[in-house]
């Protein structure tokens, strides 16, 4: 793989030609680099809000489909613009804060949920530089960043004082716990193939012999933990418990209305276009195209270096990255509309008695099957 | 002064800050709620401190495990046991402030002394970046494996000590005869096992 990694070109580096323009302007390279810093961020700050967007459209047409309804349909073309005039009410509804509730964990604990969801985007790679950071502990950050996510969820649960509030948040922090090892140790399989926690190198690695080396074909059970964990993280059906309306109102997002609720609501639709991402990022090769790119340039005889063919590519690579999560982003919205809840200790027992085992096997066959194919493991 | 050195001094400023402050607010507040949030806010603090240093692999596993795990499993304990009742008041609580101030003030003291007197190599060694995680990799398989494997064997004892507890199920014998008693404790659940049984006989 290392071999034909050195293959793949650096593709597009906007921010070395930006950097080269504001200095041909005659900044200095610091100033430069302060420019080009909020960019990216807000570009990407605004790919999540858009991708939330269509998200929840095509949640309310997809549920709308499964229960053979219309759905939205007046607001735009086919309902586009429901999700606007949602997020529009939601803008400029009145913010309540109950008495007795304590409203400086109550203010905060929204926040501290949404905070960490748009962090983690920071690593996820568009194409081979369009990314915000390509950072050498990469998908650990993910990780990390995604642990915090509980406290938030514990802090409005307790805050609301209400008791569907805190079970609904004591729930939430259970359930993140758990599937948060199986997980990692998903995760950690598809590290020790790649030799680096980084974004690129993982789907670098993925891309020598297009969709025939995707990881989903070397880790197939691994991808089955990562898809199973990611759904019970993002707290959607079959793993909403901490949400349950048959059981507890609506969780820790009883009492909230309004501004507040949104960012719950924004928070839990980021991080499931997020999670699929990543599981394109880690499982179905990112940003790369069934068949290798540079194969097609070579049959059409064009230098994959020149310009307008990076251009090219690069946007290939971000349609490749949008089709494969979107489609994963299906998948879940199909699952939530038809499979039914699991209880809470079914939950429990699958993430400790099944996920975590079967992680801890596929860990050891991986490192085993490195051990006796370096070449097709990632030696 | 560049701007790249003047950002790292403000933000070292105010990641001291916060963990002073927050440290603080862990002891000295009264709500018990409140001082796991803040300890949360002191390990974020800490962590970004370790990211200040180039040590990017420390901070996220300072994330992961203190705030991610440790943190949470108090708040999850806080809340599970939150009953608001009012304690007996403590006999001479005020000689006992004082006295563990002056303890907690002596141990600064002698941090400061440490600190002045050490004599600090700078600039220290370079600092590795991005290679980080492999070095760590390579300390704790090599070097490092004893302590690594004992503290893992140190957490397993935890773990172990935490499902006899839940669990309830100890192998109770009887002293007459000698069978296994109080098995089925799963209906039995609300009695207590760490009580003093001695009087029963």
């Amino acid at each position: 793989m290392t071999v034909l990694g050195t293959l793949v070109s650096t593709g597009l580096d906007l921010e070395l030609s930006f950097n080269n323009i504001l200095q041909g302007f005659g900044f200095s390279p610091e100033v430069a680099h302060i420019l080009w810093l909020p960019l990216p961020m807000l570009l990407v700050l605004s790919a999540a809000l858009i991708g939330v967007l269509v998200t929840v459209w095509l949640e309310r047409k997809i549920s709308a489909a499964a229960q053979q309804r219309i759905g939205p349909e007046y607001a735009g073309a086919l309902g586009i613009l429901q999700p606007m005039a949602d997020g529009l009410k939601l803008l400029v509804k009145e913010d309540i804060i109950p008495a007795k509730a304590d409203s400086l964990l109550f203010t905060l604990g929204p926040v501290l949920v949404l905070v960490p969801v748009i962090l983690s985007w920071l690593i996820v790679p568009f194409g081979q530089n369009l990314l915000i950071s390509n950072i050498g502990i990469g998908i650990f950050l993910w990780i990390a960043l995604s642990s915090i996510q509980p406290i938030g969820l514990l802090m409005s649960g307790y805050a609301s004082n209400n008791k569907y509030s805190l079970l609904g948040g004591l729930r939430a922090a259970a359930q993140s716990i758990s599937y948060e090892i199986p997980l990692a140790l998903a995760v950690l399989a598809v590290v020790m193939m790649s030799n680096s926690l980084s974004t690129v190198d993982i789907v670098n690695q993925q891309n020598g012999l297009g969709f025939l080396s995707w990881n989903i074909w070397r880790q197939p059970v691994g991808f089955v933990i990562f898809w199973i964990c990611a759904l019970a993280e993002c707290e959607r059906l079959p793993f909403d418990l901490p949400e349950a309306e048959e059981e507890l109102v609506a969780g820790y997002q009883t009492e909230y209305a309004g501004m507040k609720f949104a960012l719950f609501y924004l928070g839990s639709y980021i991080n499931l276009v997020l999670s699929a991402l990543l599981v394109s990022v880690l499982y179905l090769g990112g940003w790369g195209f069934p068949i290798p790119i540079e194969w097609v340039a070579r049959i059409f005889g064009q230098n994959i270096d020149a310009p307008l063919v990076q251009i090219f590519t690069g946007s290939l690579g971000i349609v490749m990255t949008i089709l494969k999560t979107y489609l994963l982003v299906f998948l879940a919205i199909l699952l939530r509309w038809t499979t039914p809840r699991v209880r809470i200790d079914q939950l429990l027992d699958l993430g400790w008695k099944f996920l975590l085992p079967i992680g801890l096997v596929n860990l050891l066959f991986t490192a085993g099957l490195k051990l006796a194919f370096p070449i097709a493991f990632g030696g | 002064m560049t701007i790249s050195s003047s950002t790292e001094q403000i933000c070292f400023i105010l990641l001291g800050l916060t963990v002073i402050v927050g440290a603080l607010g862990v002891v000295l507040i009264n709500n018990i709620v409140y001082s796991a949030f803040l300890l949360g806010g002191v390990f974020m603090g800490v962590a970004g401190l370790y990211l200040l240093l180039n040590a990017s692999f420390v901070a996220a596993a300072q994330v992961l495990v203190y705030v991610g795990a440790v943190n949470v499993l108090i708040l999850f304990a806080i809340m599970l046991v939150n009953k608001r009742e009012e304690l007996k008041p403590i006999k001479a609580l005020q000689i006992r402030k004082i006295l563990s101030a002056g303890v907690c003030g002596g141990l600064l003291i002698l941090l400061f002394r440490v600190d002045l007197t050490t004599k600090w190599s700078t600039p220290g060694p370079a600092a590795i970046g991005e290679k980080a995680t492999e070095r760590i990799g390579e300390h704790l398989f090599s070097d490092y494996l004893l302590p690594f494997e004992l503290a893992s064997v140190l957490l397993l004892m935890a773990m172990i000590g935490a499902i006899v507890l839940a669990r309830r199920d100890v192998l109770t014998s009887d002293v007459v005869t000698g069978d296994v008693v109080n098995q089925n404790l799963i209906e039995k659940s609300n009695e207590p096992i760490l009580i003093d049984q001695s009087n029963k006989q």
